[in-house]
């Protein structure tokens, strides 16, 4: 094989970003739909904005199979456990988007039985701000997160160590 | 030759729990399931995962600011909460609004219609397995949003009505809008009977699940398309009419046998008068103003009098600071109106100051669920999400 | 032809139960005392109004009335159109009265919830137990002296941290 075939044929990378570019453009997104949030999601899978274009088309309401969770809509007291344990269930690597005012702090419920906040409890790392925000805002909300999945690295994922 | 000797099969109920996350569960439901193999033998329904206190809320806002939190009750057709909602304000202090708003509300109510049956046929549609229905109805639903988009500024939470009118008059070249819409929804919605009215699967897993008996309907306060299903003939539209309902001209869909399928054909037959309902709003409509005299102290007035005009501030001011508010009388005001799910219905109490003293929602999903652990006894686990989605439970409405 | 019980007529039926029939924007309301609550609404069904529309109740603590709080049903017939409001005060120690279960099945869920957000029991209810706030909660959220901002159970869960991805994130 001469050079010119490499040159067209094979291109070389790091691991880290062959695994970062798998990961971000197949990310399998669980929706935990609550409320009016969860309608604007249904509205994201529809055809208009269609999020199957990032290779998200795979919505798997099991938390085993799927790395991404999105809370959609208001948390309340009686619905906090369920999410916790849902969010314990998923294999790493996982992302959480928080998706509209409810989910990020608690939006216009400012009462006895509404989370204030998702992230108090959980890690979250893409807020998308609305109320509920449009689906264009969530599918901008999912390309920065997959831009923070391409930065990832692979000490970022090592144990901490044992002194 | 050995003989094998019987023993008795031991077996045992199982319970199951159809959680609270689940992708049929249209929202957060719980049910805890007892099954004999698969005959379901007992359900225990558990609500309340999605409480927010929307009623101890109500007691801080003032009228006009609970409007935006009403979108959020019913949020596949919050306009017909903004209206019924607006309605029982008015009653209480004893306002009457222009023609010209009434009919935009029945407009606006007819449209929210549209929409939240035609999900409510895909979302069961899904449920049992055909999916095209979900994205024909969903097309549809995208154009509706754009219309509501033109007339109030957002898609979903719209909190268009104010007490004593509109916040805003619709735009031009809204007309022509509706009406083409009105067409892709009629050619839309006959598709999807064409898809499902004749499949024999479609009859195999809705005919004769969930049969409601006219007695059980009236005690267990069932009302809508779900009691019309089973033969009661009350819609309020025709029987209390409200909001100029009494000059339009449309039928009401009855069906016999109170079982999914009827259902699922009331609300389709439903889609079809609404269209009709809203040509007739959009040839008749009269020409005029959408709020009420703001001199009277409780209707906000239009924005570019607020910004130049010295008057216009002041009851501007007079309606919203603080120290000031609406004075409306001592008094409480129910006022029911036929939304998608059945009778809707806001209890407002007051006491004389600026937010009320009490409101209550009368919530038609609320009632209309209480049935479903008598109706689902002695089918197998898989009627469930039919009966499920024929009744259109919607957790924000049930959980308040 | 009209339904409605007119006012003379039903202060003769119950001359003890009633205490007031007032009107307001055109609707009547019946004032009851909440013990008899179960004869004026089985004399009420069968005189027409056979449908529950809604059960709900008001804590009068700083609106005044009879009593602290009021059950308030609304009737409707489908006959004649015709609604109705009943009003059934009731004290503020030990606040119950009877439950309308026998007569409508829609009372069931309605009562669990008055009792779940105001702490009023009815007696004779086949399962009366919370409905909308979990089963290990404390206090009646819509009573008036109920803080809107609860005492503290909404910051009462487990925090889970990061297992990995420790350091903070810069763009």
């Amino acid at each position: 094989m001469n050079s010119d075939d490499v040159k067209s044929n094979v291109l070389t990378t790091t691991l880290e970003s062959a695994v970062n570019w798998g990961r971000k453009n197949s990310l399998w997104p669980m929706p935990f739909g609550t409320a009016c949030c969860g309608i604007e999601f249904m509205a994201v899978l529809a055809a208009r904005t269609d999020i199957s274009r990032f290779g998200a088309e795979a919505i798997r309401f099991s938390p085993r199979q799927s790395d991404l969770l999105i809370v959609a809509g208001r948390i309340s007291i009686k619905m906090m456990p369920v999410l916790i344990r849902i969010y314990e269930q998923m294999p790493e690597p996982k992302w959480v988007i928080s998706m509209g005012a409810c989910a990020s702090t608690g939006g216009v419920f400012d009462t006895y039985s509404v989370i204030q906040g998702v992230d108090q409890f959980i890690p979250v790392d893409v807020y998308v701000p609305g109320c509920p925000p449009r689906p264009e805002g969530v599918i901008e909300g999912f390309m920065k997160l997959q831009d923070l999945v391409g930065k990832e690295k692979f000490s970022d994922y090592s144990l901490p160590s044992s002194k | 030759m050995t003989r094998v000797t019987e023993k008795p099969l031991e077996t045992d109920k199982m319970v199951l729990n159809f959680g609270p996350q689940h992708p049929s569960t249209h929202g957060t439901l719980r049910i805890i399931m007892e099954l004999d193999g698969e005959t379901v033998t007992k359900a225990t329904p558990e609500i309340g995962y999605l409480h927010s206190g929307f009623e101890k809320l109500g007691e801080d806002l003032d009228f006009n600011q609970y409007i935006t939190i009403t979108d959020r009750m019913n949020y596949l057709s919050p306009l017909c909460n903004n209206v019924a909602y607006a309605l029982a304000a008015e009653k209480l202090m004893g306002i009457e609004v222009s023609k010209r708003t009434e009919y935009i509300r029945v407009l606006m109510c007819e449209l929210s219609r549209i929409a939240d049956h035609l999900l409510n046929v895909g979302m069961l549609a899904v449920d049992l397995g055909a999916m095209t229905a979900f994205l024909y109805g969903f097309r549809m639903r995208e154009d509706i949003y754009d219309l509501f988009e033109m007339a109030t500024g957002t898609r979903l939470t719209t909190s268009y009505t104010l007490v004593g009118g509109l916040m805003r008059d619709i735009p031009e070249g809204y007309d022509k809008a509706v009406l083409k819409v009105l067409e892709e929804v009629e050619s839309g919605s006959d598709d999807i009977e064409t898809l499902l009215n004749k499949n024999r699967i479609w009859h195999d897993r809705t005919k004769k699940i969930g049969i409601i008996s006219k007695e059980d309907a009236i005690s267990y306060g069932i009302s809508g398309p779900m009691a019309r299903a089973s033969g009661i003939e009350w819609d309020i539209r025709v029987n209390e009419p409200y909001s100029s309902y009494e000059e339009f001209d449309f039928d009401v869909a009855i069906a016999l046998n109170g079982d999914v399928f009827d259902r699922y054909l009331v609300r389709m037959e439903e889609v079809r008068q609404s269209i009709k309902i809203c040509r007739q709003a959009l040839e008749k409509m009269p020409a005029g103003d959408v709020i009420v005299d703001p001199g009277l102290g409780y209707s906000l007035p239009p924005k570019d009098e607020v910004y130049n005009s010295i008057e216009g501030l002041i009851y501007h001011f007079e309606v919203t600071m603080p120290n000031r508010g609406m004075t409306p009388p001592v008094g409480e005001a129910y006022v029911p109106t036929e939304s998608p799910n059945g009778e809707l219905g806001f209890y407002i109490v007051s006491d004389g100051k600026r937010t009320p003293y009490r409101v209550r929602t009368r919530p038609p999903s609320f009632m209309n669920y209480s049935i479903f652990s008598k109706l689902i006894e002695g089918h197998m686990l898989s009627d469930a999400p039919a009966i499920i989605g024929s009744i259109n439970v919607i957790a924000g409405e049930l959980d308040r | 032809m009209p339904l409605a019980t007119p006012h003379s007529k039903i202060k003769e039926r119950f001359p003890d139960a009633i205490l007031e029939v007032t009107e307001f924007a055109g609707e009547l309301i019946l004032h009851v005392k909440g013990q008899h609550n179960l004869a004026v609404l089985t004399r009420l069904k069968a005189d027409g109004y056979n449908f529950l529309a809604d059960l709900t109740a008001i804590d009068n603590l700083t609106l005044g009335g009879y009593e602290r709080f009021a059950v308030v049903y609304h009737l409707l017939c489908h006959k004649t159109a015709e609604r109705l409001t009943v009003k059934a005060y009731v004290p503020e120690e030990e606040p119950s009265l009877p439950s309308v279960e026998s007569l409508w099945k829609t009372a069931d869920w309605q009562e669990r919830e008055v009792f779940d957000l105001y702490g009023i029991k009815f007696e004779g209810h086949p399962n009366l137990i919370r409905i909308m706030n979990p089963d290990d909660y404390e206090g009646y959220p819509l009573r008036k002296d109920y803080p809107r901002l609860g005492r503290k159970e909404r910051s009462d869960f487990p925090v889970i941290k990061r297992s990995f991805k420790k350091e903070k994130r810069t763009e």
